[in-house]
């Protein structure tokens, strides 16, 4: 674990010495206070929910940008070679790129808060439903960083990396809509029904705490990252 | 004590071999020269012995430990440092040195003191607060060095230290692994064989996947080419059965007679160097021969490792088969 933190902490240090964080920080913070403020003004309501219905599509384009040059870039310029040589387990790797990108991604949503702020102060708010949204939207990007650094594992190439990225979150995002569904019958329509990542995402939007959603969650997120952990043993 | 024990690794990438069976030992403190041609197997074994890579078949200890069993106790022993020398460019060289040390569980205590080591040894005071990405390819090289070195590790693993390296570089390079070698055992692969005659004790030459040859380079020399080897130049018209009185010499082992822009070229293969010397000069005044030249040729450690490549064999089998073609 203690390995695992010094990774984070280095490549936290890597995304904010470049430019990529800010203009990611700057771009998603738009994105969610564009969307915020219009439905906000349009609708005249002391809610949040416009901002949690962008996030997974925010998400989608910006979480395979941050992840894509996590294990490619160290591929693709040597350092890994190095860096494995160091008394630090692959598995403590992974945990730790995993890691990074979990807490830049806390860290664009806390501050997304100023607008959780404004609109208790405005009005009357159930803070426990906005508050299930943000740990909904945490398990959310999470799943999409443990897909993002998989396709990462898988590719010296940054650019190839960023998209693989976005079909596979594209793909996981897309298999429990109802549009899809429609077209497939039998075991796989129940089974891409579950694996979905908006659907039980809609749920914890809107204050529902399911146990089942936060198992799928963790299980998605673990059995991608026991994938990554794979891919990289595999390409030593 | 024994450092570096490989016992029968072998690797395969798809269809190539990059090595194969291939064993031997380092003993504590000796630096080896892991010699070979471009693509001959020297990166892929050092990579096995770092434990980046996993051997197919074989295995290796560093200090008794396994690298396939106990990598992280292997880890924890070994600096390395890589063929190209790839460093997160985004650091300062301080910072880079700082990670390495919270990497290698350097306590905080001990931290500012180690960096300042390695600075100092490896002259990187000049470089310290700049950015990885702006230096040059020495200063690179001796940061590549200064991370191998910080934990103190008492076996160093150098693929290829002074590839890209100016020739000033390259002597100072070499001139640090030469003070490091004191007191740490080195194995440095290199294609360079003056790295060889400049740093190692012991060379062992790969080609192809296998060792060809293991030992000193002069212990080399004497098991391929069977003693020194004395250049007589005498004019055209020196009379044939000179040769026939040089081979007479108790000490000539072999003598080859081949043509000379100034008249003829004997090559002298001899157990000994002055007396020889002495008896061809001799036998050229009794035979009133006119002597151009006559040198004792020391076989340079480059006619050595070319002559095992070419020869893809080992030099004692070399010698068998020379003596085996002489008999016939």
């Amino acid at each position: 674990m203690r390995n695992s933190l010094i990774i984070a902490k280095r490549e936290l240090m890597l995304f904010f010495n470049s430019i990529v964080a800010y203009i990611f920080l700057f771009v998603f913070l738009g994105f969610s206070y564009w969307f915020f403020f219009r439905g906000f003004f349009y609708y005249a309501q002391a809610e949040i929910l416009e901002m949690f219905n962008v996030l997974p599509w925010s998400f989608f384009v910006f979480i395979p940008a941050i992840t894509m040059r996590a294990f490619a870039e160290e591929k693709r310029s040597g350092t890994i070679e190095i860096l494995m040589t160091y008394p630090v387990t692959e598995c403590e790797f992974v945990f730790g790129k995993f890691l990074a990108v979990v807490i830049f991604i806390g860290i664009t949503l806390i501050l997304t808060l100023p607008l959780f702020g404004m609109i208790c102060y405005l009005g009357d708010v159930d803070e426990g439903r906005i508050l299930c949204g943000y740990f909904g939207s945490l398990l959310l990007g999470a799943s999409y960083a443990s897909l993002g650094l998989f396709a990462s594992s898988l590719t010296k190439n940054q650019a190839v990396a960023f998209i693989l990225g976005l079909i596979f979150c594209f793909v996981f995002m897309i298999i429990g809509e109802d549009i899809v569904r429609v077209t497939l019958k039998g075991k796989l329509q129940e089974v891409l029904y579950e694996t979905g990542l908006i659907r039980r995402f809609d749920s914890m939007k809107r204050g529902v705490i399911d146990s089942r959603d936060i198992v799928f969650y963790f299980s998605f997120i673990g059995f991608f990252y026991y994938l990554t952990f794979r891919q990289m043993t595999k390409s030593e | 004590m024994i450092g570096i024990e490989v016992i029968g690794i072998s690797k395969n990438f798809k269809d190539i071999k990059a090595v194969c069976d291939v064993s031997f030992s380092i003993d504590t403190g000796e630096i080896v020269g892991f010699l070979g041609p471009n693509g001959a197997g020297k990166t892929t074994t050092m990579r096995i012995l770092t434990t980046y890579l996993k051997p197919d078949k074989g295995t290796a200890k560093i200090k008794g430990f396994d690298i396939i069993d106990d990598s992280k106790e292997v880890r924890k022993r070994i600096g390395y440092v890589p063929e190209n020398a790839a460093l997160y460019e985004e650091m300062s060289v301080i910072e880079y040195l700082e990670f390495v040390c919270s990497l290698r569980g350097i306590s905080n205590n001990q931290r500012k003191e180690r960096i300042k080591n390695v600075i100092d040894r490896c002259g990187l005071e000049e470089a310290i607060q700049k950015f990885v990405g702006e230096l040059s390819k020495g200063y690179r090289q001796r940061l590549c060095l200064a991370q191998a070195l910080i934990h103190n590790p008492e076996i160093l693993i150098f693929d290829e230290p002074t590839h890209g390296l100016d020739p000033k570089q390259i002597i100072e390079i070499r001139g640090l692994i030469k003070e490091i070698g004191r007191e740490k055992t080195i194995i440095l692969s290199t294609h360079i064989m003056q790295e060889v005659t400049a740093c190692c004790s012991r060379v062992i030459i790969i080609n192809r996947g296998e060792i060809l040859a293991t030992g000193r380079p002069d212990e080399l020399s004497a098991q391929i080419y069977g003693g020194r080897v004395i250049n007589v130049i005498l004019t055209k018209e020196t009379p044939t059965e000179i040769q026939f009185e040089f081979e007479k010499i108790a000490s000539v082992k072999n003598v080859i007679k081949k043509e000379h822009i100034d008249g003829w070229l004997y090559e002298i293969v001899s157990e000994k160097d002055i007396e020889t010397r002495r008896a061809i000069f001799e036998i050229v005044r009794s035979k009133n021969a006119t002597l151009l030249e006559l040198t004792a040729k020391k076989r340079e450690f480059e006619d050595i490792f070319l002559e095992i490549i070419n020869g893809q064999s080992d030099p004692s089998e070399r010698k068998n088969s020379t003596e085996d073609r002489e008999n016939t």
